[in-house]
């Protein structure tokens, strides 16, 4: 099974964050990272740019949809970076989360990834079937 | 209660083979080593539901571990200078049982490895060295070796049970091998690591033609062997094929099971963060300087289909001449058929059929299905369809996966 961890932090514990001692939190994440590679269960992990000037939102509530820059404000919790585990189970998902060195005001949210056998019903699907011809007809087999 | 037994065996996943390493390297007894290790997970199971999961559960288990085999020790009155160790190490340790340090033990890589090259010892029969791996390192259960494997779970316990009389009857030490058996020992561990990863990619019994669970293990102890020999470029190589040949495993089965040839695969479901990691392990071995080997040359084949958006588009000579330096290294006769496949598309069936031609003469493919299967494509594409209906029959007699025969009689009634 695919479990993402998503890294989630309140503007205060980002705040923390940039007051700590910055190579006791590398040495700590280094020491997790490594872990997970070293136990074999690592797929995929970056850090998402903190630096707003590279980052922006697309809101969909208009067409064309908006962009501006962002995100800003509030306390909410940002998403500020994830990790793509492969394990057996569940509870074997929530050990290796628990053991990410975060701090207070940080949350790892670890959402199962969908894979293909989840889409076993769809396979009927007309849409998916009409993409099946499309590809056929257009040589790409 | 379920869901500390579930807790206890993900903890077993993650930490298992690290126990049993450290324990190993106290006692100098694998057998024991894994006993002791069984032995503290039943105290788990039957204490952790009341007093709760504790902080650490690596360290309980270790510790508990440990305390048993001092108490043996001392039963045997064996006051050697490693219990007196041991023992004074404990006395200094400032938690009791019911608090264990979190730092109170470090596993270390080397005693993994040692577990590794144990499991997979030349004194073990090959079904022997894969089931001790995936219990020992893979940290699995009987259950799920047995569920893996589709056989009864009293099976894969007595291959255990006689695995480890055979290490003890043989004095098999716990150690890495000397220089001058490495590259056969390793070779022996990735085998291993390889062959259970075939069974789930290509299951030869069963109804099921994929089994990824098995080969998620696979790939899992192959990524840990990569860890603890990261100079190895066989180890990164077999890596980089399991993830190359892996990464088409949603478009390799029908939603009912059945197998999809490589020819009417959607490779819009073939998954690029998958084939992105193994040719990223391909080329760390490459890196390491050191040429290409057996597992090495077989990724860089996979590769070729991972990154072929076709069929037609597909590098055809550039796979041939793989085949070609791969059987002159190591030579094999399904290599040999692979290649003749190769030929076909990069020259024409007829050239391959005098391939395969010869391959059937030498007979060391008698009773596989794959050489018939093969030989009957090329008849099929060179209009010679008697004669290709009756290879595939016969390949379908010899096939042992049912769903392999239904492609195959399906084949010879022409209807594919």
């Amino acid at each position: 099974m695919k479990y993402m961890l998503i890294m989630r932090a309140t503007d205060a514990a980002r705040q923390d964050y940039e007051k700590a001692d910055f190579a006791e939190i590398i040495e700590k994440m280094g020491a997790y990272n490594e872990a997970l590679l070293k136990a074999g269960v690592m797929l995929a992990g970056d850090g998402l740019a903190d630096s707003m000037a590279d980052n922006f939102v697309v809101d969909f509530s208009a067409d064309p949809p908006i962009v501006t820059d962002g995100p800003y404000g509030e306390t909410h919790e940002l998403f500020s970076g994830f990790w793509m585990i492969q394990v057996g189970s569940k509870e074997e998902a929530q050990e290796w989360a628990t053991r990410c060195p975060l701090g207070p005001g940080s949350k790892l949210e670890v959402r199962r990834v969908t894979e293909m056998s989840d889409f076993g019903d769809l396979a009927d699907h007309p849409v998916l079937k009409q993409q099946e011809t499309w590809r056929a007809e257009s040589g790409q087999v | 209660m379920t869901d500390v037994r579930r807790t206890v065996e993900a903890v077993w996943r993650i930490e298992g083979a690290r126990i049993v390493a450290t324990l190993a390297r106290m006692t100098n007894d694998v057998v024991w080593a894994e006993d002791l290790a069984q032995e503290a997970v039943v105290d788990a199971l039957t204490q952790w539901p009341a007093a709760g999961i504790p902080q650490n559960p690596a360290a309980w288990l270790t510790t508990v571990a440990k305390r048993t085999a001092i108490d043996a020790w001392r039963r045997r009155a064996r006051l050697d200078d490693r219990y007196r160790h041991i023992a004074q190490g404990l006395a200094a340790d400032p938690a009791g049982p019911e608090g264990i340090a979190a730092d109170s033990w470090e596993p270390i890589d080397d005693d993994v490895l040692r577990l590794v090259f144990t499991a997979c010892h030349p004194v073990l029969a090959r079904e022997a060295q894969v089931a001790l791996t995936l219990r020992l390192i893979g940290g699995l259960t009987s259950e799920e070796i047995a569920r893996m494997f589709l056989v009864p779970v009293g099976t894969i316990q007595q291959r255990i049970v006689r695995a480890k009389k055979t290490l003890t009857a043989a004095q098999v030490p716990f150690e890495v091998p000397d220089p001058s058996e490495w590259r056969a020992r390793l070779g022996s561990v990735l085998g291993v690591i390889y062959l259970i990863f075939t069974e789930g990619y290509a299951a030869t019994s069963g109804d099921r033609w994929i089994r990824t669970d098995l080969a998620n293990e696979a790939l899992r102890l192959g990524r840990v062997l990569a860890g603890l020999t990261p100079r190895e470029p066989e180890a990164h190589a077999l890596v980089a094929l399991m993830e190359l040949q892996a990464s088409r495993f949603a478009a390799r089965v029908r939603p009912d099971g059945s197998p999809v040839l490589l020819a009417d695969q959607d490779r819009a479901q073939w998954d690029q963060a998958q084939i992105g990691r193994g040719r990223a392990a391909l080329a760390r071995s490459d890196a390491l300087g050191r040429g290409r080997a057996s597992y090495a040359l077989q990724a860089a084949i996979a590769e070729c289909h991972a990154v072929a958006p076709s069929v037609p588009g597909t590098d055809w000579a550039r796979i041939v001449l793989l085949y070609e330096v791969l059987g002159r290294i190591a030579p094999n006769p399904v290599v040999e058929l692979n290649r003749a496949v190769a030929v076909s598309m990069a020259t024409g069936p007829a050239s391959a059929l005098l391939i395969v031609d010869e391959l059937a003469r030498d007979g060391n493919l008698r009773g596989s299905h794959l050489l018939p299967s093969v030989r009957g494509e090329l008849l099929a594409r060179l209009g010679r369809s008697t004669e290709a209906r009756a290879e595939f029959t016969a390949a379908a007699a010899l096939t042992k996966n049912a769903r392999e025969r239904e492609v195959l009689l399906a084949k010879a009634a022409g209807e594919l």
